[in-house]
Parts: structure tokens; sequence; C-alpha cells
């Protein structure tokens, strides 16, 4: 029998079923395989994580080096709470949210370290990455970022190592308490707030540069917390930063600032 | 065995690899040579990808081409080649996700390769689901072939390494050399696929018209 594949019902009859079968299958494949994928995403998200804190993700095994070194935390009122929820591996939303995680863990070389997830846009797609910044929460550690889709051997090459490793000891803050740590035209790096861009990759090294400002400033209240503390050192600080502030996190730092001044001035003073 | 490999099935997969590369001579799928060259390995594994779903998409278009209907050939071949594409890259994201990462982009890319389109077209709606699947070799591999050297070029004089480790010398740099960033562009791949036309033309001058 000779089918007529030119009739109208046979085209549409030809047209629903193709339809019906792909779908399926596909539905199928993407169910089978789910769970494995969510795992690998998970573990690579881990992966990332140790990558900012100076692990070679490729070299041991994240799941275990994960369980053993970090803690997922989340900043609430002004405090770290741990975070026992099931494990995110994106951030994006939870940051507008204002929902923040903070991974605390030690680095590959013992130092203790915080880790703050950031997000933002590249030239085609999203960006994101993680930021491990020390103790007191003045200086990077280490990075990692990533990207969805820049073109590759240019704005791609953000998520090399010789990339990340040039933040690595940066300050994070300028004089006036913003944050400061930004990328700049490659090889026009002038002082240490200032990181090379790629070359060829001008709208992707911008975009890295939004994504620090924006995230590090996102966690300003966990990061200026603590720049307060620092300044206790000074004792007419921790004076005024007992009786003025009393806990309250943005007088703190309106005092802080006050405090510099006060601080420079008994110096000259002595 | 004979008849697998016959003449006509050799020449099915010999010729795009050369006479009839499907970059070179029938000029397809330039775009994504632009756009995945810059360095050798996403070249590499790219060429691959396109080879493994050139092939499969061939063979299962040359079973179903008697049953196909005529007007909407078009968009059958297109949903095969596009749950291919998807069925592979839920796999790589499954069993392989280091790969998955890497390709990223690409796998999507691939579904839109003209060069998929014009084979399925132009041989697997008329011959049988072996000599599909040895085109489909065949042009994958002229397709990774042409990559691979606009990819080799590009990465050697852009970057000075290949497949990312250092080739030229630090000695070089010291004596002025530096890298040219013009490689790095994606102008640049147009330029080296237009000079391996030139080659290839120059050198085939009796047999490409």
């Amino acid at each position: 029998m000779k089918l007529n594949t030119n009739g109208n019902v046979y085209t549409f009859c030809y047209a629903a079923v193709m339809v019906i079968i792909v779908a399926f299958l596909l539905a199928f494949v993407a169910s089978a395989l789910k769970e494995t994928q969510e795992a690998n995403v998970a573990n690579d998200t881990k992966g990332q994580i140790l990558s900012a804190l100076g692990y070679d993700k490729a070299a041991i095994d994240v799941a275990a080096v994960y369980a053993e070194k970090v803690q997922d935390n989340l900043f609430e009122d002004g405090e770290l709470t741990a975070y026992d929820g099931k494990f995110n591996t994106t951030y994006g939303s939870l940051i507008k949210e204002g929902v923040l995680h903070v991974f605390t863990g030690t680095t590959a070389n013992g130092e203790q370290a915080y880790v703050l997830p950031v997000v933002g846009r590249g030239l085609w797609g999203g960006l994101w990455g993680y930021i491990a910044v020390n103790e007191t929460k003045d200086k990077v550690l280490g990075t990692y970022f990533y990207h969805e889709s820049e073109t590759a051997g240019l704005g791609a090459r953000i998520s090399e190592k010789w990339f990340q490793d040039q933040f690595n000891g940066r300050p994070i803050f300028g004089e006036d308490g913003e944050v400061a740590l930004t990328v700049v035209k490659a090889g026009a790096a002038k002082d240490e707030f200032e990181v090379d861009g790629v070359t060829g990759a001008t709208l992707t090294s911008n975009g890295v540069a939004a994504m620090v400002k924006d995230g590090l400033t996102a966690y300003e209240d966990f990061l200026g917390g603590s720049k307060c503390a620092a300044e206790e050192e000074c004792p007419a600080c921790k004076e005024m930063d007992e009786k003025e502030c009393g806990g309250c996190e943005q007088a703190c730092e309106q005092a802080c600032g006050s405090c510099e001044k006060k601080c420079e001035e008994t110096d000259v003073e002595q | 065995m004979s008849k697998l490999f016959s003449d006509e099935n050799k020449a099915a997969f010999t010729s795009p690899l050369n006479l009839n590369n499907p970059i070179t001579v029938q000029v397809l799928g330039i775009c994504s040579a632009l756009a995945v060259t810059s360095q050798l390995k996403p070249a590499i594994v790219m060429g691959l990808s396109v080879t493994v779903i050139t092939a499969f998409s061939n063979v299962i278009i040359s079973l179903l081409r008697k049953t196909i209907p005529n007007r909407i050939r078009i968009i059958v071949q297109l949903v095969v080649v596009a749950a291919l594409v998807t069925i592979v890259s839920q796999l790589l994201k499954a069993y392989v996700y280091d790969v998955s990462v890497q390709l990223s982009v690409y796998v999507g890319l691939i579904i839109t390769n003209c060069i998929l389109m014009g084979r399925l077209e132009a041989f697997a709606m008329q011959n049988g689901p072996w000599p599909s699947f040895l085109d489909g070799i065949g042009n994958g591999l002229g397709y990774a072939a042409i990559l691979v050297i606009v990819g080799f070029f590009r990465e050697l004089f852009g970057f000075g390494t290949l497949f990312g480790y250092q080739v030229i010398p630090q000695f070089m740099y010291d004596a002025g050399y530096t890298n040219n960033g013009m490689m790095v562009m994606p102008a640049m791949s147009l330029i080296i696929v237009g000079l391996v036309i030139w080659a290839h033309r120059a050198y085939n001058k009796e047999e490409v018209k």
C-alpha cells in the first residue's frame, strides 16, 4: 500500500504523533536524570565555594572536603545562624529577597574565612561567583567566577585562575567606606583596588566589576558590622561604640565614621 | 561487509573531508566557526558534538524518509535534531557534568547549525540509513577539521598557548614578541577561514569548480 504522504489528514496526524512521542521521550529523559543532575549541580556549587577558598576542586573529593570545612549560615538581624535547609545552588533571587547566605570555612592555607555568593550580568548572560573574605572582613582571600554564556576565549576567561587570583589579598573598602574594589581595562590598574580586566572582553569585565560592587554592597551590613568592630582598637572608639551604638549597626557605622576622625585628633594631641 | 564499504559509501564518507568540505566548499556553518574557535579545546569539543549529532539525526531522518509529509519535512527534521540535542545535553549534564559545563551554549548552537539541516535535506531524505550515517560522520569530521585548523592558529598567535599550555617560550616575549590581539577577535577567524578556503581551492584547482 502506498501512503499518500501529502494529504492534510496524514500531515496533521503525523505532526501530532511525532510531537507526542518526542514530548514523552524528553519528559522521560528529563525526569529519569533529574536527581543525578541536581546532585551534580549541588556538588559543583560546593566545588565553586571551595575554589573561592583556594582549594583545587578538580583534585579533591568535593563533597567530603565541603562537609568537613564549610558551614552554610544565614545572616539575619546582624547575626549568623546555621542553615540546615536544602542546599541552594543559585543565590540571585535569594539575595534580592534579602535572604543572605554566608559560608564560614577555612581556606586551603588554614585561614578563617567568610564566603559570600555574588551574582551579576555579563555581555550575553548571567555571571555568578563566590568571594572569600578574611576574618576582619576587609580583605579578599579568594574568588571564584563563572558565567552562563560569555564568548569562549574572551569573556569566558573570567573563569580562569589567573584572573580570579588577581583579587587575592585586595582590600575591599575605600576610605569613604564604600566598596572600592573594581575591575579596570587590562593593563590600566593603578592601585590596589583596581584589578586588570580581560583583553577584548571589556563588557564582561565591567560586568564583573559591577557584580563585585553590588554583591559586596548587598552584604554591607554583614561586612560593615565588623568594620566597626575593627575600630574598637581605639579606646575612645570603644567607649563611644558602647554608649552610642548599643548594638544598632547603622548607628554604629555612623559613629565609626566620626570615631575615626576623633581617633586621628587624639593621636595628634598626644 | 564489502557492500557496507562500497565505493559509493566510501565517497559519502570521504568527500566531505576534502573536495566537498562543508565549510571550505559548501560554505556552511561559518557562524559557529567564528564563535568557538578562539581556543583549540572548545573547537574540538564542538566538532565532535556536531559529528555525533549529524550522524544520528541523519540515520533517524533516513529511516523516516518515506513517511515524512513533504510539506512539513523541515519541521520534522528540526524536531528530530532538537530532540537529539536536548537528550544529549541532558545525558552530558547527568554523567559528564564537567564537559557539559564547558559546552554550555554550544550544545544549543548545534540545533541551528546549517550543516545539519543541509545534510538532512540533501542526503538523508534520499538515501538509506547506513550511507546517511557515513555521510553524517564525514561532514561532522570535515567541519571539525576546519574548526581545529582555525582554532590552532588563533590560539597559537592570539594567546601563545595550545590547549591552554604555553608553547611560545618566555625568551621570545623577552625579545619583544607580543601576542596578536587581532587573532582573538571573531573577525580574524573569518580571515583565517578565507585563507584556508583559498589554499584548499588553489591546491584542488581542477576538482573544485
